[in-house]
Parts: structure tokens; sequence; C-alpha cells
């Protein structure tokens, strides 16, 4: 029996009595971070809202620090879960202070007025976002990746145990999507707060998030550490990506490739490759590759964008096989670009092909080619 | 050490911020205060009779002077002013309190239709008891106006749950108010020739004929929701940032709704039972003082409207009884002049901020 700090046994979630998402089993450990993904409506906000209690629980139950979600009063749940929603709100005449002070309502007295003590934690929390300049700025006045750290610090100098964000990085640019996640990140580790998200951003799911919870139809597709979740094939078949590729070694997103038969063979290493595949995918032109080692760099794009690579393994001389494949390549395409490959001990047999598609005739180098290094 | 340094520079600006903050809130309510008085003394001095302000020191004060002007100050001036205070801080506060609910600045009890649904409701409850029993007390017509208010708001609950869209919510809230006055109108046309006098005027909107038992009765009533209304002035805080917000800041979001509907509802009801549906004060004065405070914190804000809409209502007051004297002018006439250009201007601002 595993004491999860807030699990959902058997929760649905849906509007209006509407049940749409299912059996839905999650635990969550204290400090971890959480990061809802799936396609857009396929209800990661409907289950936030559930969690933070917008929406009515329609089956099952949230344990909460070892508390029924459902039974506690608003009052004690405002001391421990914090919340950053994408509902874009313009309070009238509201300073950004006013707002992040808002944070402090569950502790002040009847009247709401701030102590000593109070004031001190509003300003820490402004501190912890980079937002102290801010304090006196009108909240209707400033960006978005301002006012979304403002509504982060309104969500920490409410001193909650767990923090639910709905979307945060939507409208941030990459300076402050980085930012954001990274203020997250340390206060999960430094202050054990739990973090519950949804993100569009795949890539930073991935990067940021201790578990990922896959949404789609209507029940949770996916549950696991990134490790286990971030599968080509997965990624794919939540999305329904029919036209792309997400490598999930780096979080990369990429455009499907030229396809047709192979008009070029590309030789490179050590990344000289990429913007030579780049600019030939955006060309609409289909290419083939190699000789490549499977652990360069280059592999990994060229085994996403060409149509086909020819390949040895890390380390060895280059087979006769491989070069074999590759001297047919060069026999069927109109064009070899050299983008450059340092030749050592074991790779001598790539100087072999660069002296085959030269007498050939259909050697380029990457300048001919117009394409920049 | 350069850090800390720079910690401390922040902290006083923030505070020297603070004090500015605090003078200028302390400034509008001794403008109000200063307005307040000046008016109420303009007040009883002007009328039909003059009389000097000496002169009406002395009566207030040690009850002296002739009979006949202690009779107009005391039975006429004084009730009626007291009275225009009293529920001009009630109709502003109604509309800062619809505004907060509805959030949209241009709410208030009579572009919602509220005042008309109360209006509605009293001229129906006058006519049937002054025909049955001749007489009909100030708490029957507060009810009365109460329940009006009620059904109003109702429907307007009705029309934003199924839209929620501004203009459209408004739109809704004068269409309640048409057809509410043309059931008022129906009613006064079918009703006795001696009811009519007095509810053709009152159904107009005006502060004239007020006694001091309606000063005590609506000073009782308006009192007691006005305190109650200062003490959610914490949650109105945390509601201004949206529902779900406030909810997560801890606040049961039904109870305070149903909280705000039936004070907000009160406080326009009983103004609509003694003086008629008054126009505009409850979004122009809501606005101008939150302007004049540069902020919207409720803790505020609620004084400082209630005064303020006190003060403006007795300058309209003031005017309708003056402008084209000895002629009296319904009040609403006077608030919609120097309101409804207030509003106009209000949402020209919001395009423009927009």
């Amino acid at each position: 029996m595993n004491n999860y700090y807030l699990e959902m046994k058997d929760m649905s979630v849906g509007y209006n009595g509407n049940s749409l998402i299912h059996h839905i089993c999650i635990g969550i450990e204290k400090g971890e971070i959480v990061t809802l993904i799936g396609p857009n409506g396929s209800g990661k906000s409907t289950i936030l809202k559930s969690i933070t209690r917008q929406l009515k629980i329609l089956g099952g139950q949230v344990v909460f620090d070892q508390e029924n979600l459902m039974g506690l009063t608003y009052k004690k749940l405002a001391t421990k879960m914090a919340v950053v929603l994408t509902e874009r709100m313009k309070p009238e005449l509201m300073s950004c202070h006013d707002i992040v002070a808002t944070g402090r309502y569950p502790y002040t007295g009847r009247l709401g007025i701030l102590s000593r003590e109070d004031e001190e934690k509003v300003e820490a929390a402004m501190e912890a976002v980079h937002a102290a300049d801010l304090g006196s700025r009108s909240f209707n006045n400033i960006s978005d990746g301002q006012r979304q750290r403002v509504l982060l610090a309104r969500a920490i100098c409410q001193e909650p145990d767990i923090i639910i964000l709905d979307e945060p990085t939507s409208f941030l640019d990459v300076r402050y999507k980085l930012e954001l996640l990274s203020i997250l990140r340390s206060m999960a580790k430094e202050k054990q707060i739990t973090v519950i998200m949804s993100l569009h951003e795949i890539d930073l799911a991935q990067k940021v998030a201790d578990k990922i919870i896959c949404v789609k139809g209507d029940t949770i597709f996916r549950y696991g550490v990134p490790e286990d979740v971030f599968e080509e094939q997965m990624i794919r078949e939540l999305y329904e990506i029919n036209n792309g590729y997400f490598d999930p070694r780096f979080g990369s997103i990429e455009l499907p490739k030229p396809a047709g038969e192979p008009k070029v063979f590309v030789m490179s290493a050590a990344g000289s490759g990429i913007p030579v595949y780049r600019k030939l995918q955006k060309n609409g032109m289909p290419f083939t590759a190699g000789i490549l080692y499977e652990n360069d760099v280059d592999y990994q794009l060229a085994r996403i964008l060409a149509m086909d690579v020819v390949t040895e393994k890390p380390f060895c001389e280059i087979s006769d096989e491989a070069f074999e494949k590759a001297v047919q390549q060069i026999r069927k395409v109109d064009t070899v670009i050299d983008a450059g490959v340092p030749v050592g001990d074991c790779n001598k047999k790539m100087s072999e092909l660069r002296q085959l598609a030269m007498e050939l005739g259909k050697l380029r180098d990457r300048v001919e080619t117009g394409i920049p290094g | 050490m350069q850090k800390t340094e720079k910690k401390t520079t922040g902290t006083s600006e923030f505070h020297a911020e603070n004090f500015k903050r605090r003078t200028r809130y302390a400034m509008v309510f001794i403008v109000l205060a200063i307005i307040f008085c000046a008016v109420i003394v303009l007040n009883i001095n002007t009328g039909n009779v003059n009389i000097s302000i000496p002169r009406i020191l002395r009566i207030i004060f040690l009850g002296e002077g002739n009979e006949m002007e202690y009779n107009i100050i005391w039975k006429i001036r004084l009730p009626r002013i007291l009275m225009a205070a009293i529920l001009g801080g009630a109709l502003s506060l109604a509309g800062f309190l619809l505004q907060t609910f509805f959030e949209n600045p241009i709410a208030g009890p009579f572009v919602l239709g509220i005042s008309s649904g109360a209006k509605m409701m009293v001229a129906l409850t006058m006519i049937y008891f002054i025909e049955q029993f001749h007489t009909v007390s100030s708490f029957t017509l507060i009810a009365a106006a109460f329940v009006g208010s009620l059904i109003s708001i109702g429907f307007i609950l009705l029309i934003s749950r199924r839209i929620d869209h501004m203009a459209t919510l408004l739109v809704g809230g004068i269409m309640i108010g048409y057809v509410c006055s043309a059931v008022t109108e129906f009613i006064i046309t079918f009703a006795e020739d001696s009811d009519i006098v007095n509810l053709h005027s009152w159904s107009q909107g005006s502060f004239s004929g007020m006694t001091w038992s309606n000063v005590q009765i609506t000073a009782v009533v308006i009192g007691i929701s006005v305190i109650l209304v200062f003490f959610l002035s914490k949650p109105i805080g945390a509601y201004q940032l949206g529902e779900a917000y406030a909810q997560s800041m801890g606040i049961n979001i039904k109870f305070f709704r149903v909280a705000l509907i039936l004070l907000s509802s009160v406080l326009s009801a009983t103004v609509t039972a003694f003086a008629g549906p008054i126009s505009f004060v409850g979004i122009a004065v809501p606005f101008l003082t939150k302007q004049a405070l540069n902020t919207a914190k409720p803790l505020v804000v609620i004084p400082a409207t209630f005064l303020g809409g006190a003060v403006f209502c007795m300058i309209c007051d003031l005017i309708a009884r003056m402008a084209f004297a000895p002629t009296e002018m319904n009040i609403s006439t006077i608030t919609s002049v120097l309101g409804a250009p207030i509003v106009i201007f209000m949402m020209l601002r919001r395009k423009r901020v927009r």
C-alpha cells in the first residue's frame, strides 16, 4: 500500500454531470512535478479543475494529504493548494503588489488587512519570481510574461504544499518559459512543493516533469516517468501525428521528410550534415545519407529526414557491406554533397567514396550547393 | 552586501508608495466629508423660504426660532436631506456590489431592471393596500420592493447563465426594466385618482415628502446592510480576481454569491420603496470613487462609495428642488444628466485601454 500525497482513485471528471474522462488512477508523491500532456480539448483542464474543486468529481475519490479532497473546507484547502489559471483577468485598478497580496488571503483576519509579516512574504514571493520591481505597476499594463510571473508569485505567497497550473507557459516567449519552469523546478526540489500542470510543449514537459500524464479520449492514455512515456510511437498516437516526427531523445519536432526517389546523397559527420538535411528538406528534395556511425549526431536527424541511411557500428572500421551499399546509393543519385567528413583510421573508406563521386562528376561541396556552414 | 542594499531601497520605495496611497485615501475622505457638510448646510438653507445659517444653527441645536422656519427645517428639509444621503449611499453601494457580482463595471440596479422590478411590486402593493386598508406601512413597501428586486435579479441570473456576455446582460436588464415599467404604467392608469398623484411623482423618482419615521426605518435597514457589506470586503476583494481564484483562496462561492445578491437587493429595494427608481447613480458614483482613490480595494471603496453616493444624491436633490423653483424636477432627470455622460466616458475609456 503506497501512501501517495495526492491520489486519484478511479476518478471520473466532466462538466454538468456528463463524465468525459473515466477511471483515472494516479498517485503523486510530495515534491514531484507532474505534467499533463495531450491534444487540445482532451480534457487536461477538466482534470485540473476537478482537482482544484472548480468542478465536481463525478465518480471515484481523490485523497489529498490523507484526507478526502471533497470533504475539505475551502478555507482549509486554500492553505494547502494554490492555483495559476489560464483565464485572463482584467482586474480594475490593481497593482501587481495587490494581486500578489491576495495570496495571503487565507491567513489574514476578517477585514483582510496585511500584517508586517504578510507584507514580507509578499515581497519574498515577488523576489522569488524576479518580479520585485513590478510591485507598483498596474497589473493590466504589464506583459504576458510578467503577468504570469506575478500570478505565480501570488500562488507562492499563499504558501501551498501543492501548486496547480493550467498551461502556465502559453503566451510566453522562450525566455520566460524557461524561467518559469526553472522556478517551478527549484521550488519542487528545495521546498518539496508538489506541482501539477498542463503543458502544450511536449519537449518542455519531458525536460521538467518527474511524471507525465497523457490525456486522450475518455481515459488516461499513459502515465509514467518521461523516460517511459516519451517513445516516438506513443507521442505519435497521443497527438495523432501523421505528417511529422517527434524525436524523444532531444524532444525535438520535425516536419515530414521529402518522399520520392532520392536525388542527393549526403556525406557528413559530427553535425556537419544537419544544416544540409534541413535545407534539402525545405526544398522538398528526397535524399539519402551515409556512411554515418550510429553514435553520430547527424544520424539522429538523418534517420528521421533521409529516405535511407547507410550506417556503421560505432568505432568500427567501415565494413565492405556498408561501403558497397553507399556506392550503390551514389550511383543512383544525381548529386553527392560533401558536407565535410574528417577522415581517420577507421573511416578511410570515406575518401574512396569521395573519390568515386568526383569521378562520376557528382561531387559538390556545401559552398557550391549554397548551404551555409 | 550589494544585494541587501538593493533590497532595502526596494522596500523603502514600496513603503513610500504605500504612504502615498494612504494619503490619497485620506484626502478623498476628507474632501468628501467637507462637501457633505457644506451640501447639508446649503440644502437646509435654500428653498422657497431662505433661512440664514445662524438661524439654522439656532433652530437645530437650540430649538429656537419662529414656528414656520422650525417646521420647514425639522419636518421638511432635514428628513429630506437625510433620506437623500442615506438612499444615495445605498444606491451607490448596491451598484458597486452588482458590478462586483457580474464582473461588469456598467452593471447597476437601474440598468439591470432591478429598480423597475421593485417599482412594479411597490406600485401593486401600494394600490392594493390603500384600497383595502387605506394605509400602507414602510416595511410593507420595503418588503414589496425587495420581492420585486429579487424577481428582476432572478431573470438577469437566468440570462447570464445562458449567455456570458456583458452587452447581452445589459440589454436583458434594460428589457426587464421596460416590461416592469410598462406594467407599472398600466397599474397607475387604472388606479383610483387619489392614488395617482402620489404614485406618479414617486414612480418617477423623488425625495420629496419624507418623514422622520421614513428616516428611522431606512437608517436601520440600510445601516445593517452597510455593516454586513463592509464585513464582506475581504471576500469581495478576492472575488475581483474572478470566481475561480476566489474559491482557491478559500471562499465558499455559493454562499458568497447569495449574500451579494441579497444585500444588493435590500439596498436598492429600500431606495426604490421610498424614492422610486433613480438612474445612473449606481454606475457613476462607484466609478468616480474608484478613480479618485485610484484603487478598487473594497475596504476603502465601500465607505467611500457610500459617502460619495450620499453627496452626489444630495447635490442632485438640491438641483432638482432649485433649478426651476418653485417647480420641482424628478431626481432621475438630474442624476441622468450628470450620470449618463460619466457612463459614456467610462465606456469610451475602456475601449481605449483595450
